[in-house]
C-alpha cells in the first residue's frame, strides 16, 4: 500500500470525485491559480480548468452561499475555506441555509456540499487563527461533521463526504498536512459515522480525534513502557457519532479520558461524556477524563502556546488519574 | 439606458498606477517636514529586515507579514492625524504601529514572544495593540476591523471629542461584507473615519483583475454619497497632503471618505509566500519607485546635507539594533490567564 501525505490523500479523493462527477467543482481562497494556500489543490486547475476549480475573492459568505445556491439546483460544491476561522464569516450560510433548506423545504431541496479546510490551531498564529470550531458546527442538525486524523480517513471520508446527499462540515487538521499513512489506491470510501480504533489496549480508552489522536498515540507509547496499555479510539465524525464503537472500548476497559484540542466548556468532548456514562455506567470503574486546551484565546508565544494545548504530559496524568495512580 | 461608470479593465504592470511618471508633480515640502517623515520610513524598513531574518532562524514564529514597499502609505497617511486619532490596522500592521508613536522595541519583542512584548507575547506580529498612541489594533479577520473603525468614530461623534479614525485594509477586503457593511453605515451616519485602502495590487498570489469586477475601490464611495480619493502611495508627502484633506472633513463635517493609495509589496505575502505569482520584470518595475529612494533624493535636492543624512540612516541603524537586542534580552512571556475577562 502506499504511504501518502494526508495533503496527497485529499487531493487525489478531490481529482477522483472531479473525475467521476462532472457536478463535483471546487471554490474558494487560492484554490487555483496559487495551488491551495495549504497546497491541498494543487494542480486541480490545470487538470480541470478555471471552471470547475474556481479562485473566488475574500467573500466567504458569498461563495459559501454561491456553494448552497448551486447545490440547490443539481452541482456538488466543494466550497474551501482558506482556515475554519474563516468559515465563522460564513457561518449563516452554513447554518441558517445549508442545514436548514431540506427540512425548510419539506424535503424537496437537499443539499449536497462540502465545506472544507484546515482547523485547529497551527503554530504560534495568535487567538483568531488557532481555533477548533468542531463542537460549534456539531451542534446543528442538518449538517455531518468529519474530522479524519490520518491521511486514509481523510482520503475515504472526503471521497464519501462529496458522494453524501448533505452539507458535510470536513475539518482536516491544520498540522496533519506532512502526516503520512498507508492509504489504499483507487476506491476506497469510509463511512461517515463510524469510529475507528488507532490502538487495541485493555486497561483504559482514550477517545480523540484529528490532531489528538497523535498526541494519545505518544501518551499510549509512554504509558506502555509503564506497563498501562491504552486503546485509542478515533470516532472519525462527530455528527453522527458511533457511539457503539465508542462504548463497546469503554465497556471493555471501564475507564475513559476523552481528548480535544478546543475548549472546555461545551466543547464536543462533554457530549461524548455524557453518551458514555449513560452508556457505560455499569462499567466505569473511574469517573471520565477529560483533557482539553485551556480556557483562554491562544497566546502567541510559542512556549504558552505549547503549555494551553493538550500535550503528551497531560494525556499521561489524565490517564493516570483515571486509574488512580495519582 | 445609463452608461456604465466605468468598465473593468485586464490590469498590466503599467496601468496599474494611478498616473505615470510623467504625469506626476513634485508636491511642495520643506527638508523640516520630509526628513522625520522619512527617518519614519527606513525605521520600518529596517524593522522589517530585522523581523524577516529573526524569522529565518525562528526567533519569530506564525504568520509574518512585511511591509516592506509600502512604508510611504501608513507613514504620510498618520503623519497627516494627532495624538488623540484612532488607528484601526490589518495583521500587516508593523508599520502603523511605529508610525502612531509605539516604540520598536516592544514591537520587536512582541514579535518575539517575550514578556516586554508590545502585548506581553500574547498577540504576535498580527495582533499589535497600543492604548496609550491610541493604536486600536492589528486584526487578522479580512474586513472584520472596518466596523470597528466606524465604531471608534461613533464614539468620537458621540461624545464629540473632535477625533478622527484612520482605517487601514488591503484592496482583497474590498470584497468582504465586513467592509461592505462598515462603508454603509460610516456613510449612512456620518462617522468621523477615514477608510484607506492600501492597494498594493495582490490578495495573497491573486492580482486585483481576478478579485475585483472594477479595479477602482474607491469607486464604493460613490454608491454611498461618500467623498472618494485614488491616488499612488509612493510619495509620503503626497499621502500626507491627501490623507490631510480626508481628515480635515472628518474633523470638521463629520464627513467619513474612501481613499486609495496605490502601492506595492515588495515581498510576498508573508515569509511562507515566495511570490512566484509576479515576474521578476513587474518587481523590479516597483522597486525602481521606491518611496525610500525617492524621499532621500528629494530630501538631497532640497538641500538636506549627505553627512546629516547619514547620521540620520546610522542612527536609525542603531534604534533597529537595540530593539532587537532587547527582544533578544527579554524573559518570555509567562502568564495568559489574567487577560480573559476583566474583573
Ligand atoms: C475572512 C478572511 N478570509 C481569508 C483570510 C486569509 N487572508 C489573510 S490576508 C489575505 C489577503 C488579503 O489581501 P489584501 O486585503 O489585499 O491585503 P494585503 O495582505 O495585500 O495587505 C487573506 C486571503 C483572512 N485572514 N480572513
Ligand atoms: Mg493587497
Amino acid at each position: 500500500m502506499p504511504v501518502i501525505s494526508y495533503r496527497e490523500a485529499l487531493n487525489q479523493a478531490m481529482r477522483e470525485e472531479m473525475e467521476r462527477d462532472a457536478n463535483v467543482f471546487i471554490m474558494g481562497e487560492e484554490v487555483g491559480h496559487y495551488n491551495g494556500a495549504y497546497k491541498v489543490t494543487q494542480g486541480l486547475l490545470q487538470r480541470f480548468s478555471e471552471r470547475r476549480v474556481v479562485d473566488a475573492p475574500i467573500a466567504e459568505m458569498g461563495f459559501a452561499g454561491i456553494g448552497v445556491g448551486a447545490a440547490m439546483v443539481g452541482l456538488r460544491p466543494i466550497i474551501e475555506f482558506m482556515t475554519f476561522n474563516f468559515s465563522l464569516v460564513a457561518i449563516d450560510q452554513i447554518v441558517n441555509n445549508a442545514a436548514k433548506i431540506f427540512q425548510m423545504s419539506g424535503g424537496q431541496y437537499n443539499i449536497p456540499i462540502v465545506f472544507r479546510g484546515p482547523s485547529g490551531p497551527a503554530v504560534q498564529v495568535g487567538s483568531q487563527h488557532s481555533q477548533s470550531f468542531e463542537s460549534y458546527y456539531a451542534h446543528v442538525p442538518g449538517l455531518k461533521v468529519v474530522m479524519p486524523s490520518t491521511a486514509k480517513d481523510a482520503k475515504g471520508l472526503l471521497k464519501t463526504a462529496i458522494r453524501d446527499e448533505n452539507p458535510v462540515v470536513f475539518m482536516e487538521g491544520e498540522t496533519l498536512y506532512n502526516t503520512t499513512w498507508d492509504v489504499p489506491e483507487g476506491e476506497e470510501l469510509i463511512p461517515i459515522g463510524v469510529a475507528d480504533i488507532k490502538r487495541e489496549g485493555k486497561d483504559i480508552t482514550l477517545i480523540a480525534w484529528s490532531k489528538m489522536v497523535w498526541t494519545c498515540l505518544d501518551a499510549a507509547t509512554a504509558l506502555a513502557k509503564e506497563g498501562i496499555e491504552c486503546e485509542i479510539v478515533d470516532p472519525r465524525t462527530l455528527r453522527p457519532l458511533d457511539v457503539e464503537t465508542l462504548a463497546t472500548s469503554v465497556r471493555k476497559t471501564g475507564r475513559c479520558v476523552i481528548v480535544e484540542v478546543g475548549w472546555p466548556v461545551a466543547g464536543f468532548g462533554a457530549e461524548v461524556a455524557y453518551q458514555m456514562q449513560k452508556l457505560c455506567m455499569d462499567s466505569l470503574d473511574a469517573p471520565i477524563e477529560r483533557v482539553c486546551s485551556d480556557d483562554v484565546p491562544m497566546p502567541y508565544a510559542k512556549n504558552l502556546e505549547d503549555e494551553v494545548q493538550p500535550q503528551v504530559k497531560d494525556v499521561v496524568a489524565a490517564v493516570k488519574r483515571a486509574l488512580y495512580l495519582e | 439606458m445609463v452608461a456604465p461608470v466605468v468598465t473593468a479593465s485586464q490590469t498590466t504592470p503599467d496601468t496599474k498606477r494611478v498616473e505615470s511618471d510623467e504625469q506626476q508633480e513634485l508636491v511642495d515640502t520643506t527638508t523640516a517636514e520630509l526628513a522625520p517623515l522619512y527617518r519614519q520610513m527606513l525605521a520600518i524598513r529596517r524593522m522589517e529586515e530585522a523581523c524577516a531574518k529573526a524569522y529565518s532562524t525562528g526567533k519569530i514564529g506564525g504568520f509574518l507579514h512585511l511591509i516592506i514597499g509600502q512604508e510611504a502609505v501608513c507613514v504620510g497617511a498618520i503623519a497627516a492625524i494627532e495624538n488623540k486619532d484612532y488607528v484601526v490596522a490589518t495583521y500587516r500592521e508593523h508599520g502603523h504601529a511605529y508610525a502612531k508613536g509605539v516604540a520598536a522595541r516592544p514591537i520587536m519583542a512582541e514579535l518575539y514572544g517575550k514578556k516586554t512584548g508590545l502585548v506581553k507575547g500574547l498577540g504576535g506580529s498580527m495582533h499589535l495593540f497600543d492604548k496609550p498612541t491610541n493604536f486600536l489594533g492589528g486584526y487578522g479577520i479580512v474586513g472584520g476591523h472596518v466596523p470597528i473603525a466606524a465604531g471608534a468614530a461613533f464614539a468620537s461623534k458621540y461624545r464629540g471629542d473632535g477625533a478622527v479614525t484612520l482605517c487601514f485594509f488591503g484592496e482583497g477586503a474590498s470584497t468582504i461584507g465586513g467592509f461592505a457593511e462598515g462603508l454603509a453605515l460610516a456613510a449612512l451616519w456620518k462617522l468621523p473615519v477615514v477608510l484607506i485602502c492600501e492597494n498594493n495590487q495582490y490578495s495573497m498570489g491573486t492580482p486585483v483583475y481576478r478579485s475585483l469586477a472594477v479595479e477602482d475601490v474607491s469607486l464604493r464611495a460613490l454608491a454611498h454619497g461618500m467623498p472618494r480619493d485614488r491616488f499612488d502611495g509612493d510619495d509620503v508627502v503626497k499621502v500626507k497632503r491627501r490623507i490631510a484633506e480626508a481628515v480635515e472633513r472628518a474633523r470638521t463635517t463629520g464627513e467619513p471618505s474612501l481613499v486609495e493609495v496605490v502601492t506595492y509589496r515588495f515581498r510576498g505575502h508573508s515569509m511562507s509566500d515566495p511570490g512566484l505569482y509576479r515576474t521578476k520584470d513587474e518587481v523590479e518595475e516597483w522597486r525602481r519607485r521606491d518611496p525610500l529612494n525617492r524621499s532621500r533624493q528629494r530630501l538631497l535636492d532640497l538641500g538636506f546635507p549627505e553627512s546629516e543624512l547619514n547620521a540620520l540612516e546610522e542612527d536609525v541603524k542603531a534604534e533597529i539594533e537595540d530593539a532587537v537586542k532587547f527582544a533578544e534580552d527579554s524573559p518570555p512571556a509567562d502568564e495568559y490567564f489574567p487577560y480573559v475577562i476583566k474583573e
